[in-house]
């Protein structure tokens, strides 16, 4: 670059300008053009990168719904129905931040199955795993913070629900409670304390984050659905044999990922941004009223699995309350993915080299997240209590029996090199 | 892996269909028979019938404090601002301004208890289906304070405001036939308290006939489904273009895709 003769184009001459001050070809180079990602990647490879376009539409979205937000008891509720009726494209705005809230944990889940399923989280990734957890509870906490903000009846009775589990810590809980809300109930200090959590402080930590993340994918590279490391094998020039620069292709390949998911996309923002309550819950088009408790209680879709773990402890143990071992249960699940490194002891990777144990125990977690998911949404029962603590036993043990199963199966032998399909 | 998404998919719709299947049943908690009713926001006509109904009857206590009288003119219309300004709005308001009831909220609570809820989003809130069979089910309660009664929303704090037009409503009790231990047919009951599940209209004593005070309670529903997401056919008829123009990028994107990795295809390897 540095050799560029005076009669080179307005564009070289500007590069090599740049390029002396910062290391824009260089930085370019080693993460695009000369970064070697494995050239196995199947369709479960899209959902970092999606998750990092929701990013950026949750963040251009946020900035322009905080234009005409109110954050005050008072005017919340109304400020959302002005942007939706008097700003212009305002509803446009608005259901595209409420839809990309769902949206990021679609894309964010299917991204961590793809972790479990090929084991991105062994060694040398291990780090890169912890990250990303990191990133999951930033996006959790950045969720719940922001759902208080339409101030609906929902969002206000979902937010008491949650923060009252806070009292069910022994000793502490009441004071700790309060110290949260910053009020004796939820009020509009929580909702201020809220909106300073949800657009300053976790945007920040999220960015911050994600941005480490790719520095650490890119230091140890991508693991591959066949769990070969492909540095192993590199040609005389040091290039991975299996390896395919990421420009241009998969940056071409990653955006037929991305139109096919802003078609989905666009399709519920314009056709059906409640998703049938889903999304968008029926008592949150009602003003939040602390006399009026909606008639069935339930988070957003994404927490469900969660919650309904928490519901499923029904009695006290070591005489404390129940509700404290449902808040611990549910802080376990949502936390125990992080320590997979250490739970996985199989000599293979990826799922396609595991045994019938592993593919088994995994198929179990996925339908134990979708059911207790299901039975998240809708109001407690004694027979859907009991399935849940059968689903909740179920879904622990795909962890806390990882390191047995994953020994004591037969594993089949991992090639020297990628497979192509 | 494809096949394995695939089903994820499959899974996380059947999940979402028992789901909203749930929701139904569960707003579905009356016995009282529901009538369909899907609102129909194309029909401008009856829009604007709606809008003049709820001006007359329902505007006196009931605000639509988020929703203004120029954009409704505009979407339901369009109207003329001066005849907005004759025909609809029956304060000194401005056509700029809120929808809202010139009831003060401390006369609302010392009349009714309780202030009557805004009706912005009442569509949303419950649903259209609700709103029109909530409209068709009061019958005369000489024991309720403002002598009526609601099937859909037992003991409802407010009067039958559409009286006039419906004329006076009673609920008809049938028997019930009871059953001996031999099995054979005793006696029949006088008429139960739990089991009225039809309303009569004494005839003529409303201004209008059966089918117009349906249609007058469809138009309504339907006029308050528009108030509660005014941008709704605004945002429909956007999706259209949007979703061609991404149909479009994803046929380019995907041949610049596949033009790229012919070269990795053909990579002797």
């Amino acid at each position: 670059m540095s050799e560029i003769s005076e009669n080179q184009g307005v564009i070289a001459r500007a590069l090599a300008w740049i390029d002396a001050r910062f290391p824009l070809t260089k930085t370019f180079e080693s993460h695009a053009s000369k970064y070697y990602a494995p050239r196995n990647f199947n369709v479960w490879y899209v959902f970092g990168v999606l998750s990092m376009v929701v990013l950026v539409i949750q963040f251009l979205t946020g900035i322009w719904l905080t234009m005409s937000y109110e954050a005050s008891g008072e005017n919340a509720f109304r400020s959302v129905e002005y942007i939706m009726r008097d700003v212009e494209f305002g509803y446009l705005i608005r259901y595209i931040h409420s839809t990309g809230a769902s949206a990021f944990f679609v894309v964010v889940y299917l991204h961590m199955f793809r972790g479990f399923a090929y084991g991105s989280y062994r060694k040398p990734r291990e780090l890169l795993w912890m990250i990303g957890m990191a990133i999951y509870l930033v996006l959790m906490a950045e969720g719940f913070f922001g759902y208080l903000l339409p101030w609906g009846n929902m969002s206000f009775w979902g937010a008491q629900v949650i923060v009252s589990l806070i009292g069910a810590i022994p000793f502490v809980g009441p004071e700790l409670m309060e110290w949260v809300r910053g009020d004796f109930v939820m009020s509009g200090i929580t909702l201020n304390r809220f909106f300073a959590l949800h657009v300053i402080f976790l945007p920040v930590a999220l960015i911050a984050l994600v941005f480490i993340h790719i520095v650490a994918l890119h230091h140890v590279g991508s693991n591959n659905p066949d769990g070969v490391e492909i540095k192993q094998n590199k040609d005389s020039s040091g290039i991975p044999l299996d390896g395919i620069p990421f420009h241009p292709y998969y940056i071409t390949k990653d955006f037929v990922a991305i139109v096919i998911f802003l078609i989905a996309f666009c399709a519920i923002v314009f056709y059906a941004p409640e998703m049938f309550g889903y999304f968008i819950e029926k008592p949150n088009f009602e003003i939040a009223n602390p006399l009026k408790t909606p008639e069935h209680i339930a988070p957003v879709w994404y927490y469900t699995p969660f919650y309904a773990m928490l519901r499923a402890a029904t009695f006290p143990f070591l005489g404390v309350d129940a509700k404290f071992w449902g808040l611990l249960i549910m802080v376990g699940a949502i936390l125990i993915p992080t320590v997979l490194p250490w739970l996985d002891r199989s000599p293979v990777k990826s799922m396609r080299y595991k045994g019938s144990i592993s593919k088994a125990m995994l198929a179990l977690f996925v339908i134990s997240f979708f059911i207790l998911g299901y039975l998240g949404t809708i109001p407690p029962s004694p027979f859907g209590t009991a399935t849940a603590q059968v689903f909740t036993v179920i879904y622990f043990a795909y962890f806390i029996l990882m390191p047995w199963y994953t020994q004591a199966e037969k594993t089949k032998t991992v090639p020297e090199r990628v497979q192509d399909h | 892996m494809v096949m394995r998404l695939f089903r994820s998919c499959i899974r996380f719709v059947a999940v979402l269909a028992i789901g909203s299947f749930t929701c139904v049943a569960f707003a579905a908690d009356t016995t009282w028979p529901m009538k369909e009713f899907s609102p129909d926001l194309d029909d401008k006509a009856s829009l604007q019938r709606g809008a003049n109904l709820f001006v007359n009857f329902c505007l006196g206590c009931h605000s639509l404090q988020y929703q203004r009288y120029e954009r409704t003119a505009n979407d339901i219309g369009p109207i003329d601002p001066d005849l907005v300004t004759q025909y609809l709005i029956h304060t000194d308001q401005k056509i700029g301004e809120h929808m809202t009831s010139s009831m003060s909220e401390e006369d609302a609570k010392r009349w009714f208890g309780a202030p009557p809820p805004d009706l912005t989003m009442v569509t949303r809130v419950r649903s259209p289906e609700w709103v029109y069979n909530f409209l068709n089910a009061f019958y005369a309660d000489e024991s309720r304070p403002f002598g009526a009664n609601n099937k859909i929303f037992p003991d409802v704090g407010m009067p039958n405001v559409l009286l006039p037009l419906q004329g006076i409503t009673n609920e008809v009790c049938e028997g019930k036939v009871a059953v001996d231990i031999t099995g054979g047919l005793t006696a029949i009951d006088a008429p139960r308290q739990d089991n009225c599940f039809k309303l009569e209209t004494s005839a003529g004593t409303g201004m209008y006939d059966a089918v117009q005070f349906n249609q007058a309670t469809m138009d309504i529903t339907n006029f308050l489904h528009y108030v509660a997401d005014p941008t709704r056919q605004e945002r429909e008829a956007l999706g259209g273009p949007v979703l061609i123009f991404l149909f479009v990028l994803l046929v380019l994107a995907y041949f610049l895709n596949k033009n790229y990795w012919q070269d990795v295809k053909r990579d002797p390897e």
